[in-house]
């Protein structure tokens, strides 16, 4: 029998392709202006002095456009900050699913998602006030923004997602598992590290590629504690994220200093793109 | 809402959207703006002009050029002026070369720089500040500079505590680091450990580190308590020693126009309502001081 034509039916179904369409528009877009804009100064500068120099002077007389200083602060930064908070996220993780009573978990839950909720310009408001001169005293040093306090700051504000991402994972291990290795005599925490976390291994790696996705494209928090200096990373010296290298100088920048900006914007860019795709590579993984 | 506006205006420099919204943003006082200006501005602007000013250079005098474009815009709403940031020299060169209607500049004519005169509309005080806790009180201008550009590492050198000199600037572009640093003859070459963006970020962090020195806009810091501002060569900053001169960290904000054609009835109209007293308080707003008397 011929279905009966409804005009509702073939208008919504429209426009729900239309809405679909607008995520990849503004996808492609990003991409194509950034790659317009970003080309021209890397062209200019020379791909090599740009990538590698380790001189950062764009309001000089005479100017230097190397930006290793910030690639190097952000991989020396989102390691550090996963270094940091994948242990402590993956055993909360491990507390939420496998250990904590039904209260606990009802307690410590809600705060982890409360942690993910907290604008990064309050951590770094807090990281300013709090953890900068804090570092200073403790390490004896003549100021604190450093690119220590920006790991800090980056471990707690990559937590949330690391945890939630991880304890999802762990939940969906089957249970026979768990209650196979206990049978055979293991304890408790050898079943969690021995069975429950290899089974959930693609997930728990997925957690972690979206904390080094988080860490890296952080720019307001940390541009509060790390001193903003273009110095070549070293732990207790003012540093310059990539970030935080495009959001400094952007207000006024003119010229070939705002094109090179545009320029570190499509470096993060590939970055975030690498770091996507290895994400969605894990998931498939995962699926399959 | 009005800082909003403002950068918007610089985005899209004289969009024809924005026009209405300025407008709107203003039109609660403008009818009694407009009455006052047409009565005691000095070129008598009886009729309401029309037209465009083009005005480029500075991008330390785009706090002050956004307040007078916006309070303009109240007096004579048929002239749409224009701000492009774009540095000093560029100004300079815009003006002689007649591709800008009055070039900005944040510092004065050199004597190589002629065909054109400049129009002082405002001065800049920059204050050097520290912890309250630092026992100096009182600099020279060189020890000033000796201590951004690294000469100076330990506050013992110049008789303050066994410490390490804390050196907190602006941004690279800003225009209270490009006017501190030319003032105390440091481009290029202070060491900071920390470069933020914006006054009060500075403010804080001084305020927060015993050893810190900074620098900050002189409307910004005065009777914050939080910090210490140095008098320099004996001169405490305020807007009386700027204006007399005594207090040397300060340079003067100029319009920058040509000596030989004679300006636009709108341009000259701008400039006239600028350096009037009418237009002191929103100079003060935006930080600086007003010169006119």
């Amino acid at each position: 029998m011929k279905q009966k034509v409804r005009p509702m039916e073939t208008f919504m179904g429209a426009m729900f392709f239309a809405c679909g369409i607008i995520a990849i528009a503004f996808v492609l877009f990003i991409s194509l202006y950034l790659i317009v804009s970003g080309l021209p100064a890397i062209w200019e500068i020379g791909i090599v002095d740009f990538l590698f120099g380790t001189k950062w002077a764009s309001t000089a007389a005479e100017p230097k456009f190397g930006i290793l200083p910030f690639i190097l602060t952000s991989i020396y930064g989102t390691c550090g900050a996963i270094l940091i908070g994948v242990p402590i996220g993956f055993m909360t993780s491990v507390y939420l699913a496998k250990i904590a009573s039904p209260k606990m978990a009802s307690i410590v839950r809600p705060a982890v998602d409360l942690l993910a909720g907290i604008p990064s310009v309050v951590y770094g408001l807090i990281g300013m006030m709090v953890l900068v001169p804090a570092v200073r005293e403790a390490f004896n040093l003549p100021d604190g923004a450093s690119l220590f306090c920006a790991i800090i700051v980056l471990a707690i504000m990559i937590l949330p997602s690391i945890i939630s991402v991880s304890e999802t994972a762990l939940k969906a291990v089957p249970h026979e598992y768990e209650e196979a290795s206990l049978a055979l005599g293991a304890t408790q925490i050898e079943t969690i590290f021995k069975v429950s976390a290899p089974a959930a291994s693609s997930g728990i790696a997925a957690a972690v590629v979206l904390g080094i996705g988080r860490a890296i494209g952080e720019a307001m928090a940390i541009m509060m504690v790390a001193g903003n200096v273009a110095n070549m990373p070293s732990l207790f010296s003012s540093v310059r994220f990539l970030t935080t290298a495009v959001a400094s100088e952007m207000a006024y920048a003119s010229g070939l200093q705002r094109q090179a900006l545009y320029s570190i914007a499509l470096v993060l860019f590939v970055f975030i793109m690498i770091i996507n795709v290895a994400l969605n590579t894990l998931l498939k993984k995962k699926e399959d | 809402m009005k800082k909003l506006n403002r950068r918007a205006f610089l985005a899209v420099c004289g969009a024809v959207a924005l026009t209405g919204a300025l407008a709107a943003c203003g039109s609660s006082s403008s009818s009694t703006a407009a009455t006052t200006a047409t009565t005691s501005t000095a070129s008598s602007v009886a009729e309401t002009l029309s037209g465009t000013v083009n005005t480029n250079g500075s991008t330390s005098m785009e706090d002050v050029m956004g307040s007078l474009i916006e309070g303009f815009k109240e007096i004579q709403p048929g002239i749409t002026v224009n701000y492009t940031g774009s540095g000093s020299g560029a100004g300079i060169t815009g003006a002689q070369e007649g591709t800008c209607d009055i070039g900005l500049a944040s510092r004065d004519l050199k004597d190589t720089e002629t065909g054109v005169k400049q129009i002082t509309v405002a001065k800049d005080g920059i204050a050097i500040i520290v912890n309250p806790a630092n026992p100096l009180s009182d600099l020279t201008i060189d020890q000033i500079a000796q201590l951004f550009n690294g000469e100076i590492t330990n506050w013992s050198e110049i008789g303050g505590n066994d410490a390490p000199v804390v050196a907190i600037g602006r941004e690279a572009g800003s225009g209270t680091r490009d006017g501190f640093e030319s003032i105390t003859g440091t481009e290029d070459l202070c060491v900071y450990q920390n470069e933020l963006t914006s006054t009060g970020e500075v403010i804080a962090n001084v305020a927060s580190n015993p050893d810190a020195i900074g620098y900050a806009s002189l409307s910004a810091v005065e009777g914050d308590a939080t910090i210490k501002a140095l008098t320099v060569g004996g001169v405490a900053a305020s807007e009386e020693t700027v204006l007399d001169g005594s207090y040397v960290i300060q340079r003067n904000f100029n319009f920058i126009v040509s000596d030989g054609t004679e300006l636009s009835a709108a341009a000259q109209a701008f400039v006239d309502w600028a350096t009037s007293t009418e237009a002191s308080e929103l100079i003060a707003g935006a930080g600086a001081v007003p010169v006119a008397e």
